[in-house]
């Protein structure tokens, strides 16, 4: 596989969100705006090249049958070094996105990957696959947020869209950002997805 | 030693703030084993179980070896490892003295370790504080993952109920599978916001 596409399959056609269905918690919990979502996927991206290449550099000498606790404690230790970061530089973003940090350890995303894919290839190839994915996560809780966001309070990035345009008087949704709009959200970008999916089956299949 | 602190914490993580659909902590077994309402009974209870353990044995670590030692930043890392152990070390002990709870609970226990509420409920019992700023003791804590884990199968049945239903139904090719799981959750979820107007923290 070209460099390329192993880089860019994690954007959309192996989003690890909208197509795997991996690292659901995080990406309903902190997609109340668009720069907690931002924060979140790169903190996740860098935890996933960390771990990904560590696992890959070291794959020769884990003993299959303990692999998944080495697996969890390397992957631990750069949620450790990444949380210890945003504290000491980004302090509000490590207080808005609060438990979630700490949570990366169990996003199934990074442990997924450790297992089917880092633990099998070469390290370079380990840190570009780490990369897409991140990527392609970060993507899909942009997507997210940035809906929950604008029907949510009618801003984006924290900018008033309709104060800007000269509308006064725009109320939002505020269920949008609670828990509901959450998983509201989460099935019907799953749900147009899926429509396009079959849109484009059936456009195949009457060729 | 408050009772009504107990009482408070019940309410509070079975309905407030319910793990699933107030504080998204294991969305994945929530979506993932909510097919069958017999398996997520069984989940269920596996979860109770383990969340429970789990938040006895992470506050002691926490107490006795994190604390005195001025360790804590090692508390993720101390943690997960305290987790996966224990689930291996639970899924050992059942096959050998209890093999008929095993056969039952057995499947859903390797699931558990990347369940992100057991986790969650470790690190919210040392964060969480009462109005007066004393920390969870050891009872509270244990409680707080019990009935957290209560929560967890509350909201688990309720989903596998309705899942259960809607494999009958009649629904748009497109919505079919994650999305209309996804879609019903929100609803519960938001039959369960109108709890948040009950607060007695």
């Amino acid at each position: 596989m070209s460099v390329m596409k192993n880089l860019t399959k994690g954007f959309f056609k192996e989003n690890p969100v909208l197509v795997l269905a991996l690292g659901l918690c995080p990406s309903l919990a902190v997609t109340t705006s668009i720069e907690n979502g931002i924060g979140m996927g790169l903190a996740a991206t860098a935890v996933l090249i960390g771990s990904s290449t560590i696992i890959s550099f070291l794959k020769k000498f884990i003993p299959e049958s303990i692999r998944i606790p080495i697996f969890i404690v390397i992957i631990a230790t750069f949620v450790t070094m990444i949380d210890l970061t945003l504290q000491a530089f980004i302090p509000a973003l490590s207080k808005s996105l609060g438990l979630f940090i700490p949570l990366i350890v169990v996003n199934c995303i990074i442990l997924g990957r450790a297992e089917a894919y880092a633990s099998k290839n070469s390290v370079f190839s380990s840190m570009i696959d780490a990369l897409g994915m991140g990527i392609g996560f970060t993507i899909a809780l942009v997507l997210i947020s940035s809906v929950r966001e604008f029907a949510g309070t009618g801003s984006l990035f924290g900018y008033p869209l309709f104060q800007l345009m000269g509308i006064e008087g725009f109320q939002g949704s505020i269920m949008m950002i609670l828990p509901p709009g959450g998983f509201l959200t989460m099935g019907l970008i799953l749900g147009f997805m899926q429509w396009n999916k079959l849109r484009k089956k059936a456009k195949e299949g009457g060729r | 030693m408050d009772f009504s602190h107990l009482v408070v914490i019940a309410v509070s993580s079975i309905f407030i703030n319910n793990f699933v659909l107030g504080r998204f902590l294991g969305i994945c077994p929530f979506i993932g084993v909510s097919k069958k309402l017999e398996s997520a009974v069984g989940m269920g209870m596996a979860v109770i179980f383990v969340m429970t353990l789990a938040s006895i044995a992470t506050y002691t670590v926490q107490k006795f070896i994190l604390d005195p030692f001025g360790i804590q930043y090692l508390q993720t890392i101390a943690f997960i490892l305290v987790i996966a152990s224990l689930v291996q070390f639970i899924e050992m002990f059942m096959k050998k003295n209890m093999p008929s709870l095993y056969s039952a609970l057995g499947i859903f226990l390797p699931l558990i370790t990347t369940n992100c509420a057991v986790l969650g409920v470790a690190i919210l019992n040392i964060d969480s504080s009462w109005a007066d700023g004393t920390r969870y003791n050891f009872i509270e804590s244990a409680w707080n993952g019990f009935t957290g884990g209560v929560g967890f199968t509350v909201a688990l049945v309720l989903m596998a109920g309705i899942r259960e239903r809607l494999e009958l139904a009649d629904l748009p090719e497109s919505l079919k599978g994650l999305p209309i799981a996804f879609i019903t959750s929100a609803l519960i979820a938001m039959a369960f916001l109108g709890f948040s107007g009950m607060s007695i923290m």
